[in-house]
């Protein structure tokens, strides 16, 4: 598994963590190439589906960033989405995958320093615990 | 409609509720069989074999109702053979709709299952240890065989195309003496959909705060049916029981509710929803009042998913 590089898909609120993105390219940080951003109006909407449809799809890992508490553009769009994550997390869990294959954190427009190290600590935190092991479920496992 | 409606009924593998929801129309029931010849329904019902079911012509039956879940290599022929024979096949209940109570054995594996039925249960007296082989020699000359046991428990869909879906543990007999005389006289919606009356149990329920008027507020604390008996005439939810009637379809008419029982999803998903399970942990995480009551929530995968487990996106525990 040497060749292996993780595949990491994050949600990014198009209010904050998304513009962090973006700045994060502006002020030329390094982050890995690993991660795919899909951008979404709030975190808000990212459905508990969508976190597991990445994963089903062959995920290795998933991050839902979104703005800070109190900071959300539609008030409570965030609040919302960490009730909801950390449920879904309890249910991923439960269901066999390594809880830190999904994480949810709050990252302004203004942080674009820390969403390139977010983001290189999430990828190195993903390839300490390995491959989404959904390919030996597909297998039969 | 001048011939006879053929019938064939399989108990799959279910409890034989799904049956008695049938039984249960007495009267109507009386009413219906003139117009009912039938042909299949194993084992309750008719003395009849699977060689009789096999012998027939191809799509020669009107209607199939299938109920329970595929656990079992025989299961997942006699779907084939339903299928094949039937022209109209129906996934009747939840176990065959969506997996069902026995669909929360994916949260163990077979060795487990088998651990605790043949070994550990107090009941159980095994010194030979011997568990279920499919294939067994008896004085040397007798092949005797067993269907396999699967790894995992699915429902119907994933082993053969299923023309309609109707929930329920079991489908609520009110629910089945309306479909039942449509189902028959040829009636049916979009292939594909569930036969459903398209309201949630929320809709139904006579505890529902909008009916009254009233607003959805946050839920402060987390009870189970165990904390003792909920407040008259007050949504479970807002009390803090998770009831899931917000994502359920209300064929039932809201019966668990309405006798201090929190819905628990057996009528399905409401239309739209391809996930029971997820959209109704996004339903009620809304509602929480703060993340810390997450951790309140016993054994949450057998909670949200009681009766959908295998029909869900992931289907399965993943090892
Ligand atoms: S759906 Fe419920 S009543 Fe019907 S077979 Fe399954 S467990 Fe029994
Ligand atoms: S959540 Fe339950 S108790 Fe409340 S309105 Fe819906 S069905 Fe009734
Ligand atoms: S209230 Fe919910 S759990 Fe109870 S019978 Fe109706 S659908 Fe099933």
């Amino acid at each position: 598994m040497s060749d292996w590089k993780p595949n990491i898909v994050v949600f990014a609120c198009n209010w904050c963590t998304y513009q962090g993105a973006d700045l994060a390219g502006i002020l030329r940080c390094d982050y890995p190439s690993t991660i795919s951003i899909i951008r979404v109006p709030c975190t808000g909407c990212v459905e508990p589906e969508f976190i597991v449809a990445a994963l089903k799809n062959g995920a290795d890992g998933v991050f839902v960033g979104g703005c800070h508490p109190g900071d959300c553009h539609y008030q409570e769009g965030n609040n919302k989405a960490a009730a909801r994550f950390k449920l879904l997390k309890t249910v991923l869990t439960e269901m066999g995958f390594e809880p830190d294959r999904v994480r949810m954190e709050w990252i302004s427009g203004s942080e674009g320093k820390r969403f390139a190290e977010t983001m290189t600590e999430f990828n190195e935190s993903i390839e300490r615990i390995g491959p989404n092991p959904i390919g030996r479920y597909i297998n039969g496992g | 409609m001048a011939d006879k409606v053929k019938l064939a009924y399989y108990l799959s593998g279910g409890c034989g509720g799904c049956d008695m929801a049938i039984i249960d129309l007495s009267e109507n029931l009386v009413d219906l069989l003139p117009r009912l010849d039938v042909v299949f329904w194993a084992p309750t019902v008719a003395d009849v074999k699977y060689r009789d079911l096999e012998g027939l012509p191809d799509k020669s039956i009107d209607v199939g109702l299938f109920s329970g879940m595929i656990r079992l290599s025989e299961q997942e022929h006699m779907a084939a053979i339903m299928r094949r024979k039937c022209r109209t096949l129906i996934a009747y209940g939840a176990c065959a709709a969506l997996g069902g109570i026995p669909g929360m054995g994916n949260m163990h594996s077979k060795e487990e299952i088998f651990q605790t039925a043949y070994f550990d249960t107090l009941s159980t007296d095994n010194p030979d240890g011997v568990i279920p082989q499919t294939r067994c020699l008896v004085d040397g000359k007798y092949e005797l065989t067993l269907p396999e046991f699967y790894r995992y428990v699915r429902p119907l869909q994933d082993v053969a195309e299923v023309d309609y879906f109707v929930g329920g543990c079991p489908p609520h007999h009110s629910f089945v003496a309306r479909v039942i005389p449509d189902i028959l006289g040829g009636s049916f919606p979009a292939p594909g959909s569930w036969i459903t009356s398209d309201k949630a149990v929320c809709a139904l329920c006579d505890r529902n705060p909008a009916v009254k008027g009233e607003e959805m507020k946050l839920i402060k604390t987390i009870k189970r049916t165990t904390d003792g008996p909920p407040e008259e005439g007050k949504c479970l939810l807002q009390q803090g029981y998770l009831c899931l009637g917000a994502v359920t379809q209300g064929d039932c008419g809201a019966l668990c509710p309405k006798v201090n029982i929190p819905c628990r999803g057996c009528g399905g998903p409401v239309p739209g929803v391809k996930d029971f399970g997820l959209r109704a942990i996004s339903a009620v995480a809304s509602l929480l009042e703060n993340e810390e009551l997450v951790d309140r929530i016993p054994s949450p995968v057998k909670l949200f998913y009681r009766y959908s487990l295998p029909a869900s996106m992931l289907g399965r525990k993943i090892k």
